[in-house]
């Protein structure tokens, strides 16, 4: 069988094997609904809570504060959308560089009245401190700001953002989907009242995610039903795919340290390889993800590109997974400064548990070798 | 050999037919891709498998792919048409029809919608548990604009008459959404044939996981909808979120085997339903909830009279049935769905819904006519009202004392 060198692990990732063999079970004779009241569906709503408490300990949240839903956009939809339901209409500021869910949530709560704000980043797609207190001081009810981007990698410094934002009395929200498992993710230090994440992008399964929020925000469902999760998220709770996240969690912490020192060794002789061939690697001066490399070549294409590696044997992606469909350069390079050139070159390599040196050191060579045939074709065309 | 507890709560929730988590599997190992990838062969492998399962999906209700939007269950379905579709079409009127034994799902939705402003038509059914369409026909209004009703009840298992509805609703214009959360596999569903514009599924109602749902969303006339999840713009723009391909790959089989199998499947499970109903209105003072000739064959509703509805549930422990709907089950309020046709609390209380399928055997049939017959008597022997009814009290008369 074919199986090209996975290198896309900030669009998903595989589901550790110690997680599905948790699942399986779920899949088979557990399967009550866990609304239910007879043994069946006790069992299930057992299996749900222990999972909260794997989520909520990991985060260092309390079980009580973890919404399960479908997954980081439902989670940060529910956020944007919930909160704003609570309140009087008035101003939401999501920085310039949030994944999709997050900004057109944002967007979205215009039509209901409310002012919209993109705060800026500078050239290393960091928070431009001068336009976070400008969109500070005109007192936004709702802000967020990913704690690591899905493209990039910049981590933002969220505890001082979130405390500046709070001071403002703000309700602070970070999309931490990206950051989990890579970096310490702990609600209370954080200090932000809300944070998402998602199985799928910690080795468990794709379909749940979740929202902790602290009891100082009141939020609407965005599902109404039978009352699931506190009556923030309706509908029979998805139990193989929770009891897999709880685990993930778990493993994703115990984990965390080994696997981002191997990440950062990996991401190191990666980006070694990719200076000698030339390559812009955006936000390579600020703090990043330990493994996601942004990179790009001037003047060659990067849908091009990325297609002659992926018949070469390597899955990368072009820009973030949610919007590849859309050939548009990166919002976030376009926020960042990056001319609309360069930003449609941009190559997004991201390694992960089973990632190995030797795959990166082929990976490298294949680059060199598909950038001097497509060299090798403009200088002739020109 | 028989398994405790009896699993006859087939309503709640399916076991998944191992032939589906078969086909989940490779989907949670080595084609873990994201379908929405564009880039490399792992995307494309997920995505492929997605769009297999849209046309299965698509095949169980003959209606095209292109119609079938992923969702994360029945619910998120019920809130994406309901909301979508009167929030969409408010400039034309802000008037919603339902039924008052509809999903939670649905109600919920249409309370939300009130407090947004739009005004709902909450209407009775008949004793039998189905819609009178005289007073369907006047409730209508002309700023009526989305009128939802299911197509089995999820309680009592009657069918309503949706092709009825659907021909009202399309001469004037309004939006008609179905949920069939509980009739997929159960009722034969051809959308070429309903005027129905949209349609609520759930794969775990059907033998398939949990977390997965679609709606239908027709496409001639074509239906518009405001999307309630943004984001990424997966499913058209109409529902963001990556897709899990192994839930989805999940549904499409298990819709795949409801087409090749409900044929038969069902004549069977009829056939035990039956058996259990004969064996059940044996025993005095019962009655059948909802009308028998318009139901699934999975499901009966029996309230069982002159005995206390927990002390029944805990007396038949070994068989696993719901007192209620699954949602609501957590209080001990008397379901809204016996109330609306017409039981009064009291045998709301004493009432079971025992709901069966495809692996329910004639043996498990068999010890829970006798279980009951058992539990019931024991009970009765209990009860002072029983032994009134006996003496030929009726009961009716007496006065009861005040405390």
């Amino acid at each position: 069988m074919f199986a090209p060198v996975y290198l896309d692990h900030n669009a998903t990732t595989p589901l550790d094997s110690q997680v599905r063999e948790a699942m399986l079970p779920y899949l088979g004779a557990r399967f009550g609904n866990a609304s239910s009241r007879h043994e069946y569906g006790r069992h299930a709503r057992a299996a749900i809570d222990t999972a909260r408490a794997q989520v909520a300990s990991v985060l260092g949240a309390h079980p009580t504060e973890v919404v399960f839903t479908s997954g980081g956009s439902e989670a940060n939809n529910l956020f944007l959308k919930g909160a704003a339901a609570m309140l009087k209409p008035g101003r939401v500021a999501v920085s310039a560089i949030e994944h999709p869910c997050v900004r057109e949530s944002a967007r979205r709560l215009v039509k209901q009245g409310w002012a919209f704000d993109e705060i800026g980043v500078d050239a290393q797609g960091l928070i431009d401190a001068t336009d976070f207190a400008e969109k500070l001081s005109a007192k936004p009810q709702l802000v967020s700001i990913m704690l690591a981007n899905n493209e990039t990698g910049v981590l933002q410094e969220i505890e001082s953002l979130a405390a500046m934002a709070r001071a403002q009395g703000a309700r602070i929200h970070t999309d931490a989907v990206q950051a989990l498992g890579k970096v310490p993710v702990d609600f209370r230090a954080l200090g932000v009242n809300a944070l998402t994440v998602s199985a799928h992008k910690i080795y468990g399964p794709i379909g749940v995610g979740a929202l902790v929020v602290d009891k100082r925000v009141e939020l609407a469902p965005l599902i109404d039903g039978g009352g699931q999760e506190r009556g923030l998220r309706s509908g029979t709770e998805n139990l193989a795919a929770i009891v897999g996240f709880g685990l993930a969690c778990e493993l994703a912490e115990s984990r965390r340290v080994a696997d981002a020192s191997r990440l950062v060794q990996l991401k190191e002789r990666l980006e070694q390889g990719l200076g000698g061939l030339g390559a812009t690697i955006f936000s390579s001066g600020a703090a990043r993800l330990a493994g996601t490399s942004f990179f790009a070549f001037a003047g060659v294409d990067g849908e091009t590109l990325v297609g002659k590696l992926d018949r070469a044997g390597f899955a990368c992606a072009s820009g973030s997974a949610c919007s590849s469909a859309n050939p548009e350069p990166s919002k976030t390079l376009l926020a960042m400064g990056v001319a609309p050139e360069l930003a449609r070159g941009a190559i997004r390599v991201s390694v992960g548990r089973a990632t190995t040196m030797d795959e990166v050191d082929r990976f490298v060579g294949a680059l060199s070798e598909e950038l001097n045939t497509l060299r090798g074709l403009t200088a002739m065309a020109n | 050999m028989l398994k405790f507890p009896i699993y006859l709560d087939y309503s709640a929730t399916t076991p998944i037919d191992p032939r589906v988590v078969e086909a989940m599997i490779p989907y949670l190992s080595e084609h873990f891709g994201n379908p929405a990838s564009r880039s490399h062969a792992y995307g494309w492998e997920a995505e492929k498998a997605v769009e297999l399962a849209r046309a299965d999906v698509a095949a169980l209700v003959n209606a095209d792919p292109k119609e079938i939007v992923w969702t994360s269950g029945a619910t998120e379905s019920d809130n994406l048409a309901i909301k979508g579709a009167a929030q969409f079409y408010q400039s034309k009127g802000k008037h919603i029809i339902t039924l008052k034994t509809e999903h939670k799902a649905v109600l919920d939705t249409c309370r939300e919608l009130e407090r947004q402003g739009f005004e709902v038509t909450y209407l009775d059914v008949q004793e039998d548990g189905l819609l009178n369409l005289d007073a369907f026909r006047a409730a209508l209004r002309d700023d009526t604009t989305v009128v939802s009703v299911m197509m089995v009840n999820n309680e009592v298992g009657v069918v309503q008459p949706i092709e009825e509805i659907g021909e009202i609703c399309r001469e004037r214009g309004i939006i008609f959404h179905v949920d069939a959360a509980q009739a997929t596999g159960k009722v034969e569903i051809d959308l070429q044939k309903l005027k129905v514009d949209l349609m609520s599924f759930s794969a775990h109602k059907t033998y398939g996981p949990k977390g997965i749902g679609a709606l239908y969303v027709r496409r001639k006339p074509r239906v518009r909808l405001i999307a309630q999840m943004h984001g990424g713009g997966h499913e058209r723009g109409m529902r963001s979120g990556t897709l899990a391909a192994h839930q989805i790959v999940g549904m499409g089989v298990a819709f795949r085997l409801a087409r090749e199998e409900m044929a038969t499947e069902n004549v069977r499970i009829g056939l035990l339903r039956d058996k259990l109903m004969n064996g059940l209105t044996d025993i005095e003072a019962t009655y059948v909830n909802g009308d028998i000739t318009h139901r699934v064959p999975h499901n009966l509703n029996i309230s069982f009279a002159y005995v206390e509805g927990e002390s029944l549930i805990m007396a038949i422990k070994d068989v696993a049935v719901s007192s209620g709907s699954a949602c609501t089950s957590a209080s001990l309020e008397p379901s809204y769905v016996l109330r609306a046709l017409g039981r009064n609390d009291e045998l709301a209380h004493s009432s079971i819904r025992f709901s069966i399928g495809r692996f329910t055997t004639e043996e498990e049939v068999d010890y829970t006519i006798d279980l009951l017959h058992r539990k019931i008597s024991k009970l009765r022997e209990l009860s002072p009202l029983w032994e009134m009814v006996q003496e030929g009290v009726d009961l009716n008369t007496v006065q009861w004392a005040a405390h």
